[in-house]
């Protein structure tokens, strides 16, 4: 099945939350809709909602043990042949599962304690590259108009398709530079005028503050380097193993949502949910479950293969596999290259033939 | 004058379970917590989630669409995106039935 993502024309400026296609998208009342659940018993939905300290605590203990695993090898691969490799990994155990963490503090479902929540998403931000509050306030957006051209900050795969672009993204390229150069205009008292849009001027002054701290640690990760003489504290702190290890998280998010329909008011239409192997779920904290997710965004991570069984006859059948979702999304992809018009469009449940899932192009108009 | 509304009955409240009561056009949401019934206003003061959705964990509710938290005791906003207070009404529990004081919410 197929469906179009975008009209022909309608150009990557559709995407620019000023002067882009939201103004139409509200127009026609897909910004903050009412979006598709799956129904789920809301005895069973309050129990998978519930939170508890000890997962997480456990999983991010488990998590920095990693990290500071990979840190001693490099610190052994010093002056040896093996130091790249083990920069690599380093990074990737860095920068990988920040993201995730990142996210599910962001959505305070790691933690029941709150300052716990707090604590993990500053910290891994700042290993992602993420400004705390820019990204915060953009991340609500995602939820509210997912997938909404002109609304939603964070479609990653835009159209038409720009192939070096989307492999530059992926290997991390475009990231962490982008985020660092904002991080500067917000540490100069500067708000970007896109995010300005998303952000509430009430939340301006965090966004300069976190900036400045920031910049004081880069500065001060530069000022190691220079006293001990080496290049190790900028190899292992800040932009570097950010980009270094973006790759990671992205070989798992881009199966999020890469190639499914714009401007549909149904998750199981935007959305992908892949099935992953127990070491994936833990490095992504189980947001391959990304159905689920935005439709219930208050389950914690680790309910949500329970959430997934509880809703799974209500949509999609699931990517099998990692490998199964790459091949349709670069397959996917290869046809957007040629044809923005097209995206792919995963089968609901027969006995949602009748439903009227809107799939509404006005606002790209 | 207080203007008591008969909401719901006392007994489909459950502790920590929030209940929407819609009248005359507004959405309230009713939470049971701690041994005292309160009364708010039922849409989220972000973007108007349904707050009966929610979560409610002690004093503490939870908007399901992004985590905006609220105290149930005074409305304050205690987590962003909810930056708002929501309005708080006045309860009481006679015959078995939930009455909220709609006309001075807080």
């Amino acid at each position: 099945m197929t469906a179009t993502a975008m009209p022909h024309g309608a150009g990557r400026h559709a995407y620019r939350l000023i002067g882009g296609a939201g103004d139409r998208a509200v127009a026609n009342g897909l910004s903050n809709a009412a979006w598709y659940k799956s129904p789920v018993p809301r005895s069973l939905l309050k129990a998978l909602m519930r939170r508890g300290d000890a997962r997480a605590a456990w999983d991010t203990l488990l998590w920095y043990l990693l990290i500071a695993g990979a840190g001693a090898i490099v610190f052994a691969s010093l002056h040896t042949a093996w130091l790249v490799p083990a920069l690599l990994l380093y990074s990737t155990l860095y920068a990988g599962p920040a993201d995730s963490r990142w996210h599910e503090a962001g959505h305070a479902t790691a933690f029941r304690t709150p300052w716990l929540n707090d604590l993990l998403y500053q910290i891994a931000s700042f290993q992602v590259m993420r400004r705390p509050t820019v990204w915060r306030w953009s991340h609500a957006r995602h939820h509210t108009d997912t997938l909404i051209t002109g609304r939603d900050p964070e479609i990653q795969v835009q159209l038409p398709i720009r192939p070096l672009v989307v492999i530059a993204d992926f290997f991390g390229l475009t990231l962490a530079p982008s985020e660092f150069a904002k991080m500067l205009v917000n540490a100069s008292g500067r708000m970007i005028a896109e995010e300005a849009t998303f952000i509430p001027a009430s939340e301006w002054p965090r966004v300069i503050r976190e900036a400045r701290l920031w910049l004081a640690a880069h500065v001060a990760v530069v000022a190691a380097a220079v006293a001990i003489g080496s290049w190790l504290p900028l190899l292992m702190i800040g932009p570097l193993p950010s980009i270094c290890g973006a790759w990671l998280y992205n070989f798992f998010g881009i199966t999020q949502h890469a190639c499914l329909p714009e401007n549909v008011l149904d998750h199981r239409l935007n959305s992908r949910t892949v099935l992953m192997n127990p070491v994936s779920r833990f490095l992504y904290w189980n947001m391959n479950y990304h159905v689920e997710h935005h439709m219930y965004p208050l389950v914690p991570y680790h309910a949500l293969p329970a959430l997934h069984d509880a809703v799974k006859a209500d949509c999609p059948p699931p990517s099998p596999s990692l490998w199964a979702s790459y091949r349709e999304v670069i397959s996917a992809l290869r046809r957007q290259w040629r044809d923005p018009g097209y995206a792919v469009v995963r089968p609901l449940p027969a006995r949602d033939s009748d439903l009227k899932t809107r799939i509404d192009h006005a606002a790209l108009g | 004058m207080p203007r008591w509304v008969e909401a719901v009955p006392f007994a489909s409240l459950e502790e920590e379970e929030p209940v929407r009561f819609d009248h005359e056009g507004r959405s309230y949401v009713l939470v049971r917590t701690g041994g005292r019934v309160y009364a708010l206003d039922g849409l989220c003061t972000h973007e108007a989630a349904d707050l009966s959705e929610g979560l409610v964990n002690g004093h503490v509710l939870e908007c399901p669409k992004h985590s905006g938290r609220f105290d149930v005791r005074d409305g304050r906003a205690l987590r962003v995106p909810a930056r708002v207070g929501l309005r708080t009404y006045e309860t009481k529990t006679e015959g078995g039935l939930v009455y909220i004081d709609i006309e001075h919410g807080a």
